[in-house]
């Protein structure tokens, strides 16, 4: 066996705790959906947790890892809603491309393209910027993303794809497909808990690879002394716009599986509330902590539903909880007896392993 | 000892078989109600779930073969929430589905529905696309672009006039799309459109389009629009001293409230509307008060929707032959059918449906008479 230095193996085992945990809930689901014994209400809401997810670790790479306060998140997310809408639409209609899987593989694909472009044309100006005034920055752009979409109109029809802006000049016959303030229309539904499963372990590779990676290191240098990173010649616009691009390409992607799960997507549900919601999914997960964004996506996507018991209180109460668990996370006594915790299992796990290799 | 066990023994029996027989009579009916009870849009959402609780209480006094227990699901105007809500109300148990109250999550819910067969009766969602390419949605407002048709309908029932000018938004879905059919239906019905004008989101002045129609001497002026332009059109013929008849749809509602505008413009304005809160007719008089009295609040166009969905959902479900122990699919279909023969007289009109979806009723006009809506 490798000698592996301490960090190094530190890391491995929090990686494999995170992909076992999303693979076991997946497994748990999958059997719970074959058995019958899922709710309606759970059911639902399998593919908007995986798209909530996927937006939380993206970001969580721009926040946590690059430590740049982005507040467009949700921008990129419709950049990949209303893509994924246009090219399933598209490949549909004039293409007669009737599997299902394959049309939302190039919709995700292309999504997460056209959100990385966006990306990279935000972050060139941007990511010169520092601190507040990014925080500011790409709120505007999340918003100038929102305001175009609002006046876009997109059509098909013979094959050809028919674009409009501000006015509505299309040809008569053209089936719409994006119609302005009305948002995406008439999607095919094709959006699948098992391509949200896949999607979030894709994100995980990417964003666990980059983190731990030679480039990763650089993105957290910038983060910790940018003139100490600089000094040592680590070109760090280059690096800040890797994190920004890739978080953008992956809100992309979930933004197209999150499109194609309904059937009609509007320019509202995107709007500064839905970013400021994502960054509260990072926030309360823990910068820099991907496990933590997980479960806390999760757990606050499914919140509001568990509560519907109270009723019209219950975005009360969902505030109520929020405040709590934030004030339990920060508190040091909480905080000391959760590393007990912690350590008490990492040593058992240790120990195993050393059993193990002692026992080759 | 035993004779008493004997005679207690008895009377559990006797007892229980009342039972039955009582629970025999009324059959449960579960209907979700699915609109916006929280949010930016929560007025209306509560308006129909006031309107609906309304009716549920009548029908559940009247003691008729069914009753209902009602199931609340807020939405809050959100396409990805309402899907929850929906889900959620059938988790609950829901048969059916009065909503959604909105017309974009209406969109949405209904397209799951299609796919799950669930049957939606929504109060007020109005737009096309809310029934378009679904067979399980059917709506109790008109349809956006219906309501011109309705209104040239109405104009040439009433005799109003012959010669009619048409003012519109050339930039928005909905003042076209009534446009649209108003023109259609009012070709056929023998109107006479003599002056045609647009103008968009941004004008402010009104002089051509109002000149236009005066000088080619239309008796009516259609107004397709919401009330914020028609209040600036009506203070433009003021100015020129022209005095048509100005007709409305339903975003004409709201003029009165208008800050800054001088409501006495309006006196004389008709406008398109199903209910009106202080008509004297006896059954929207008995909602008003019973509404009133749960809520202090008077009733807006939505509430009496929803009150009227509640009834139309009872009389489909009769004809149907629901009973307590079907599933939500299986009352899908069957409600469906029931539907398209079923007549409802309800405090917004009489009303008939077809397959799309879309209802068919006498079009109604109110008139604004010294600050107040009223009914010829």
């Amino acid at each position: 066996m490798m000698k592996m230095s301490k960090s190094k193996r530190k890391r491995l085992i929090y990686n494999c705790v995170t992909f076992a945990l999303v693979i076991v809930a997946f497994i748990v689901l999958q059997s719970m959906i074959a058995n019958k014994t899922i709710t309606r209400s759970l059911k639902g809401q399998l593919v908007p947790i995986c798209c909530w997810v996927v937006m939380a670790v993206s970001l969580n790479l721009v926040i946590g890892i690059s430590g740049e306060l982005s507040l467009g998140h949700a921008g990129f997310m419709s950049v990949g809603a209303y893509t994924g809408a246009v090219v399933s639409g598209w490949l549909l209609r004039a293409f007669d491309m009737q599997d299902p899987t394959l049309r939302l593989v190039v919709a995700v694909a292309a999504g997460g393209i056209l959100a990385g472009i966006a990306g990279t044309l935000i972050g060139i100006p941007v990511l010169r910027l520092r601190g507040d005034y990014l925080a500011i920055v790409t709120l505007a752009f999340g918003e100038i993303i929102r305001n175009l979409v609002n006046v876009l109109y997109i059509g098909t029809a013979n094959g050809k794809l028919y674009f409009s802006f501000l006015n509505k000049e299309l040809p008569a016959d053209v089936t719409m497909l994006v119609d302005g303030a009305k948002g995406a229309v008439k999607i095919k539904p094709i959006s699948t808990f098992t391509a949200g499963f896949v999607l979030i372990i894709l994100t995980l590779i990417v964003v666990l690879n980059l983190v731990n990676s030679r480039a990763g290191r650089a993105i957290k240098a910038c983060r910790d002394n940018r003139i100490a990173a600089e000094s040592m010649g680590v070109n760090v616009t280059k690096y800040k716009m890797m994190a920004f691009v890739t978080a953008a390409v992956l809100a992309g992607m979930a933004g197209a599986l999150y499109g194609l799960n309904s059937s009609t997507v509007v320019p509202t549900q995107f709007t500064f509330n839905q970013s400021i919601n994502v960054l509260v999914f990072v926030v309360l997960g823990g910068l820099g902590n991907v496990l933590g964004s997980i479960i806390s996506a999760t757990l606050l996507t499914v919140l509001p539903e568990i509560l519907r018991a109270f009723a019209d209180y219950r975005m009360l109460v969902y505030a109520v909880v929020l405040i709590l668990v934030m004030i339990a996370t920060n508190n040091p006594i909480i905080r000391a007896w959760l590393t007990r915790l912690g350590n008490i299992f990492r040593h058992k796990f240790q120990r195993g392993t050393e059993k193990g290799g002692a026992a080759r | 000892m035993k004779k008493l066990f004997a005679v207690l023994m008895a009377a559990v029996m006797l007892m229980s078989c009342t039972a039955v027989l009582a629970e025999g009579e009324a059959v449960t009916l579960k209907i979700a109600h699915i609109g916006p009870t929280t949010g930016a849009a929560a007025l209306y959402g509560l308006a129909t779930l006031h309107g609906a609780e309304v009716a549920v209480e009548e029908v559940n006094a009247a003691g008729g073969k069914y009753k209902i227990e009602l199931i609340n699901e807020d939405d809050e105007h959100n396409v990805e929430k309402v899907i929850n809500a929906y889900n959620a109300a059938l988790d609950a148990g829901a048969q059916m589905i009065l909503g959604t109250t909105t017309s974009k999550p209406c969109e949405a819910a209904g397209a799951q529905g299609y796919v799950d067969r669930v049957f939606f009766l929504t109060p007020s969602a109005s737009s096309t696309a809310v029934t378009e390419d679904k067979d399980n949605v059917y709506q109790i407002c008109f349809s956006d672009p219906n309501q011109g048709a309705a209104s040239a309908q109405y104009i040439a029932e009433h005799k109003l006039g012959t010669k009619i000018a048409v003012i519109y938004n050339n930039a928005d879905v909905y003042s076209t799309g009534i446009r649209d059919t108003f023109v259609e239906k009012g070709k056929e019905l023998g109107l006479e459109i003599v002056s045609e004008t647009t103008f968009t989101d941004e004008t402010t002045d009104f002089t051509v389009q109002v000149a236009d129609a005066q000088n080619k001497g239309a008796e009516i002026v259609f107004l397709p629009m919401y009330y914020t332009p028609a209040s600036m059109i009506l203070q433009t013929a003021a100015a020129k001293e022209y005095k048509p008849i100005f007709f409305g749809v339903d975003g004409m509602d709201g003029i009165l409230s208008v800050e800054g505008f001088d409501t006495s413009l309006a006196e004389g304005v008709m406008l398109l509307t199903p209910f009106v809160a202080t008509s004297a007719d006896e059954k929207v008089a008995n909602f008003v008060s019973k509404y009133k009295a749960a809520y202090n609040e008077v009733p807006i166009q939505f509430a009496a929707d929803a009150y009227d969905g509640i009834y139309i959902l009872v009389e489909a479900a009769e004809k149907a032959g629901i009973t307590a122990e079907m599933e939500a699919e299986e009352v899908c279909d069957l409600m469906i059918a029931a539907m398209q023969e079923i007549t409802v007289d309800g405090i917004t009109g009489s009303m008939t449906w077809d397959a799309t979806g879309a209802v068919t009723k006498t079009p109604m006009a109110a008139t604004i008479v010294n600050g107040e809506y009223v009914f010829e």
